[in-house]
């Protein structure tokens, strides 16, 4: 292992590379903005790379550990590693922070340093909250990531973007609370650590355990965002700009999830286990009624933002049925996830830049005009259905199979997605993208540019990458995800 | 990698690379570049399938792994193939019968701006249904299996401006996902209870699965299986009630409905249920359920084919009852007699939809059968490779589909099946039924009065949508005076290719295929399933059996139905209209397919939606953030008004509280001792 904090650079790159973008000032220097958002970016991504060359497959311990006190009364430390787990998502996280400098390149005009550093920073701080092992630094990570993306969506965001921005915030915030308390409660029980591997082998009662689950439950699934408390997505999703709604998709909604792995199962496994009923019954009210709520939506974005809950309703499902190949079905559906919904909020994005409309009756014939968007609209759409070579196929299809093992019936409700997610994503694909032209604004489009040809294309072969060879994404997996496993089968009673 | 293996490889590859170079660099090749491109790929698919047939022959065989997809909880997902005699049949058809769409395409296709993107698809169709068949696994079956859905998605809605086609690709996309929602959960199923997904491993289990009940459900957990996997079938192969997209999958060119729609894509249902065999065998709840649905098709689709006026419309119910033959043969386990008409129809049948495209591309992008008639002077390659088509599909004789057909009447007339009485009933008349439509589509468009050229105006279009259609779609049609013309050869050699093997094909290759020991060791009977073997013991070769055949039942019904097409449509025309008008509910219900088309519509298309908009604004926006979010929000305005009311801001009312607050307090803590 090398000697250069990797992990830090994940963290501290972007942030101190945001906070030197923001002291470009004004407007007037947007070129520059610009220019420095991307070198750190690009940064940020390159030093990232290392953890997934340098990975051990063999263990399922953290690896490329930093640890220094940060504050020694409390026994609070400045804790990071990752695992088989964690590390995809931090290379993800940086990946996706490229994408969405360049498609924020040409459509952000005011504030352009503002917000470049906002996604610059909130990128740092989540790669925190994926490597932080000290409850303490991860709660701090996990609040302080909330205020960069409200301000996104609170700044450059759309007409009713404050109430959204609001919803966002106080859901959130109303969970993270309860995470506090709990995080508080394990501090006490086990003797004054915040160590979050401590934690995992800590003895706990059924009821502190039960306790403790649910406000994990609260917190993190308002995140993720699980059903019901999801309905600030579909807000928040509406009113914000492009590279907000990306980022949100993309990264955001895996924190909830992550912390179902990271904190739920290992820390009350016995609670984890009891109460799997209630996250797999709520998993798949996700998956079935927001399908169907998906099917109904005429806004594009809306549409994308509750298919994208109805994907996550795989995570937790995946997650609850504790078999390892619905769990890393999950993870995998958590990276695919990030490509699929990325891209369909950036081909909105490319429209909406054009047409300055997101509801799908104000489009129609758009191929005409639009063929080589119209191409990549069809990959991601069909992605986000599911079908095999794409990325969205390998997640889905893992956790079906682990879902038959776990219970038929479970898995015959999850595999209804076969059907309804494909009736909304091509549905409305179909209603945006084929038939005749359908007004003049259609008519004056324009295909995509070369910026943004570059972004859908990379974020293409992702997609098709991972959905033809998905081997060296679960590789890395297998040993964290089975030593999760074995510990959460170990009762703490 | 043995040279052997090199060449499998080639077999896929080579139509891959000819898609993604018509489709992505078709503008720099032009409009030559990408149709000789294209077509050199399948050409050298084609070739190098003709090698491995002959090593097939020679006896070697192959099932090895291409590469690990991905290991996960102790699975392990491969792409491999698997060549042996069923594996290389599906190959020699689908590169054949590519390569004829490929040429035909020049020809049909020349005038449309889509030139490269349609070579681009049909290559990449070629690609998809060579991994299906060459698969050696579940994964790559499914992987292939939706490739397929998603180029006969693509090709259906090729003409992407007309409402009608767009709207028919959607319909056989996702009902094609109600069949793979079956389809994927059998395969779960199978990966459960066997942990393995390589078809060799799963077969060696069969005998296991056999004895055993799902966890959950209790039920026989081989029948669920078999029941799951073949509404996967359903769907892809089009048997009812998962049919509904097959007609409406005529809004796509012809020459993919003759590749996609009639000769290969939909016939891997087919094939996956021979594959599958050593698993079928083993229950026969799940053959009978494949036989019933496969005779039902048969049949009640036969009936349909005979009121339509579009031509392609003909040809694709035609399809549909004969993709019923081929599921009734599964269900009788007479899998090799299965294949065999699988093989026999897509010569035959892609014969028919090219030569109605030549005829549409003749009468000028007019379908309607009504508006033709004696063309069989002016277009002689189509009108004489058409009979020897529509001979093939009636059974006639020493043709191709005589052998097939003939087989597999006999084969479910020896089956004790639970269900094979009602099979043969359908099946019988299904002979008559497939005679009459035939007939009375050769008659209509070939032979009788000259009906075009006529300024019929805007006639009384049949189907679907055919009337929505904008004024600048293909349906323009001759103009008065104007006569058709035969098509160049680009479309008529292919015709004739087609129809040497649609005339041969059966004569020679019945013996090894049912009888001989060709298909020996991949596809399996189990003992008491006799239907194969007594057909064994009745045959004396191919001239026997046609010879045996005329003095046969289905000979004469098929002639029966021949000759009553001729009486109706040749002779006594106002027969059919009074017949028309004396059974009006009967004909309402076939002009209206059923109703199942209606009943989906409304039931599920209109109910998901309705159920969406319910559980969006009552579930989310009445429920969630109507009672739940706001009003809690509503609740705490309502205690900081109330609160409020305390603020009065006078500083009396203050000192006041404090004052309470403090005796509350004192009291509190004096009465704690």
């Amino acid at each position: 292992m090398t000697d250069i904090p990797l992990l830090s650079l994940a963290v501290w790159v972007p942030i101190i590379g945001g906070l030197l973008v923001l002291a470009t000032g004004s407007d007037r220097n947007a070129p520059m903005a610009r220019a420095l958002a991307l070198l750190v970016a690009v940064v940020g991504l390159v030093v990232t790379i290392p953890l997934y060359t340098g990975f051990d497959l063999g263990t399922s311990a953290m690896q490329y550990v930093e640890l220094v006190p940060w504050v020694p009364r409390f026994n609070i430390n400045y804790h990071l590693g990752v695992d088989g787990i964690s590390m995809l998502f931090v290379i993800l996280n940086a990946f996706i922070t490229i994408i969405v400098v360049v498609a924020g390149w040409k459509v952000i005009e005011t504030k352009v340093a503002q917000y470049m550093a906002a996604f610059l920073i909130m990128s740092g701080l989540m790669n925190g909250i994926f490597a932080a092992l000290d409850g303490v630094l991860f709660y701090v990570f996990f609040e302080a990531s909330l205020i960069p993306l409200y301000l996104v969506i609170g700044i450059w965001g759309g007409p009713n973007r404050v109430y959204a921005a609001i919803k966002f915030f106080l859901f959130t915030l109303a969970g993270s609370l309860l995470m506090l308390i709990a995080l508080l409660y394990l501090f006490m029980e086990s003797g004054g650590s915040f160590s979050i591997l401590e934690w995992h082998n800590l003895p706990l009662g059924i009821e502190a355990q039960t306790l403790i689950f649910f406000a994990f439950l609260i917190a993190f699934g308002v995140k993720v965002p699980m059903w019901p408390v999801h309905t600030w997505l579909p807000d928040a999703h509406v009113e914000a700009p492009t590279g907000g709604s990306v980022v949100l998709a993309a990264i955001a909604l895996k924190l909830g999830a992550y912390g179902f792995l990271r904190f739920s199962l290992p820390i009350v496994p016995d609670a984890s286990m009891q109460l799997a009923p209630v996250v797999i019954t709520l998993s798949l009210i996700a998956v079935v009624y927001i399908g169907f709520v998906a099917l109904a939506q005429a806004d594009m974005k809306k549409l994308v933002a509750y298919s994208s809950i109805s994907h996550m309703g795989f995570v937790t499902l995946g997650f609850f049925t504790f078999n390892p190949l619905a769990v890393e079905g999950a993870l995998v559906q958590m990276i695919s996830h990030g490509f699929v919904s990325a891209a369909m909020f950036l081909c909105i994005g490319v429209l909406y830049d054009r047409m300055h409309s997101r509801l799908i009756a104000d489009y129609g014939g758009v191929v005409h005009k639009m063929p080589k968007f119209a191409a990549f609209f069809m990959l991601f759409a069909m992605a986000n259905s599911g079908l095999p070579a794409t990325s969205g196929f390998v997640g889905e299809f893992m956790v079906i199979l682990g879902a038959v093992q776990f219970n038929f019936w479970v898995a015959f409700l999850a595999a209804t997605t076969l059907i309804v997610g494909a009736a909304y994503s091509l549905w409305m694909y179909k209603r945006v993208v084929f038939g005749a032209v359908a007004n003049d604004h259609v008519g004056e489009l324009e295909d995509v540019t070369g910026r943004e040809f570059a972004f859908l294309g990379v974020l293409a072969l992702c997609v098709l990458a991972m959905g033809l060879y998905p081997f060296p994404f679960t590789e890395v997996m297998h040993a964290s995800v089975d030593e999760l496993l074995r510990h959460v089968a170990v009762s703490k009673l | 990698m043995t040279d052997m293996q090199k060449l499998y490889l080639l077999v896929p590859l080579a139509p891959l690379f000819g898609a993604i170079m018509a489709g992505l660099f078709g503008k720099t090749i032009g409009r030559a570049g990408s149709h000789i491109v294209t077509i050199l790929g399948v050409a050298v698919a084609f070739a190098a399938s003709v090698v491995i047939f002959q090593d097939v022959q020679a006896g070697n065989t192959f099932n090895g792994t291409l590469y690990t997809w991905m290991q996960a909880g102790g699975l392990t997902f491969e792409v491999g193939f698997q060549i042996d005699a069923l594996t290389v049949m599906m190959m020699l058809v689908v590169t054949f019968v590519s390569l004829m769409v490929h040429i035909y395409t020049i020809g049909y296709m020349s005038e449309d701006p889509g030139y490269q993107r349609f070579f681009s698809y049909i290559s990449l169709f070629t690609f998809s249904m060579l991994m299906l068949v060459m698969s050696n696994n579940f994964l790559q079956l499914f992987f292939g299996w939706e490739a397929v859905g998603l180029v006969s998605y693509l090709l259906i809605g090729f003409w992407y401006e007309r409402p009608t086609a767009i709207y028919a690709n959607l319909k056989a996309f996702l009902v094609n996902r109600v069949g793979d929602f079956g389809f994927l959960l059998g395969i779960g199923l199978i990966a459960a209870y066997t942990g393995s997904l390589n078809y060799a491993e799963v077969f060696a289990k069969a005998n296991e699965l056999a004895g055993m009940n799902m966890d959950v459900t209790g039920w026989p957990l081989l029948t669920a299986i078999c029941i799951c996997l073949f509404i996967g079938a359903m769907g892809k192969s089009a048997q009812v009630p998962l049919h509904v997209w097959l007609p409406d999958s005529m809004e796509g060119p012809t020459p993919i409905s003759a590749l996609i729609h009639a000769a290969t894509m939909v016939t891997a249902g087919i094939f996956m249920v021979a594959r599958m065999s050593p698993l079928f065998e083993l229950s026969d709840t799940a053959l009978s359920f494949v036989l019933v649905i496969g005779a039902t098709t048969a049949l009640f689709m036969g009936f349909l084919g005979i009121i339509q006026n579009d031509i392609k419309r003909v040809v694709a119910y035609s399809t549909l009852s004969q993709l019923g033959y081929m599921t009734v043969a599964l269900g009788v386990s007479a899998y090799s007699a299965a294949v065999f008409h699988l093989m026999t129809h897509a010569f035959f049948k892609a014969l028919l939809f090219l030569g109605a495209g030549s005829v549409i591309i003749g009468m000028h992008h007019d379908q309607d059968m009504r508006n033709m008639g004696g063309l069989w002077k002016y277009m002689p390659i189509t009108w004489f490779t058409s009979l020897l088509g529509s001979l093939a599909l009636i059974g006639f004789p020493f043709f191709a589909g005589f052998y097939s057909k003939d087989s597999i009447i006999e084969a479910v007339h020896a089956s004790t099946l639970a269900g094979s009485g009602y099979a043969l009933f359908c099946v019988m008349l299904g002979v008559f039924v497939t005679a009459f439509y035939s007939f009375r589509m050769y008659f209509l468009v070939f032979h009788g009065k000259e009906r075009f050229g006529h300024d019929h105006g805007h006639h009384e279009h049949h189907g679907d949508h055919d009337d929505e259609e904008p004024a600048t779609d293909h349906h323009h049609g001759l103009a008065p005076g104007q006569k058709p013309h035969e098509s160049p050869l680009v479309v008529t050699l292919p015709l004739i290719l087609l129809a040497i093997p649609s005339v041969l094909i059966g004569f020679f290759t019945i013996e090894p295929m049912l009888f001989g020991d060709w298909f020996k060791g991949v596809i399996f009977f189990s003992e008491h399933h006799e239907g194969m073997k007594e057909l064994a013991e009745n045959f004396h070769g191919p001239v026997a059996m046609a010879l045996h055949g005329i003095q046969s039942l289905p000979f004469w019904l098929a002639m029966g139905g021949v000759a009553t097409a001729w009486f109706f449509y040749m002779i006594k025309p106002e027969i059919p209209a009074a017949i028309q008008r004396t059974f009006k509910p009967l004909y309402t219900l076939l002009d209206n397919k059923y109703y199942f088309d209606r009943f989906n519509e409304i039931v599920f298309a209109g109910g998901a939606r309705l159920l969406g908009k319910i559980l969006w604004k009552g579930g989310d926006q009445g429920l969630i953030d109507g009672l739940m979010i706001n009003g809690s929000a509503r609740l705490v305005g309502w205690v900081s008004r109330i609160s409020a009311l305390f603020q009065t801001g006078h500083l009396y009312q203050y000192a006041f509280t404090m004052i309470i607050g403090v005796f509350v307090l004192l009291t509190f803590w004096l009465n704690r001792a």
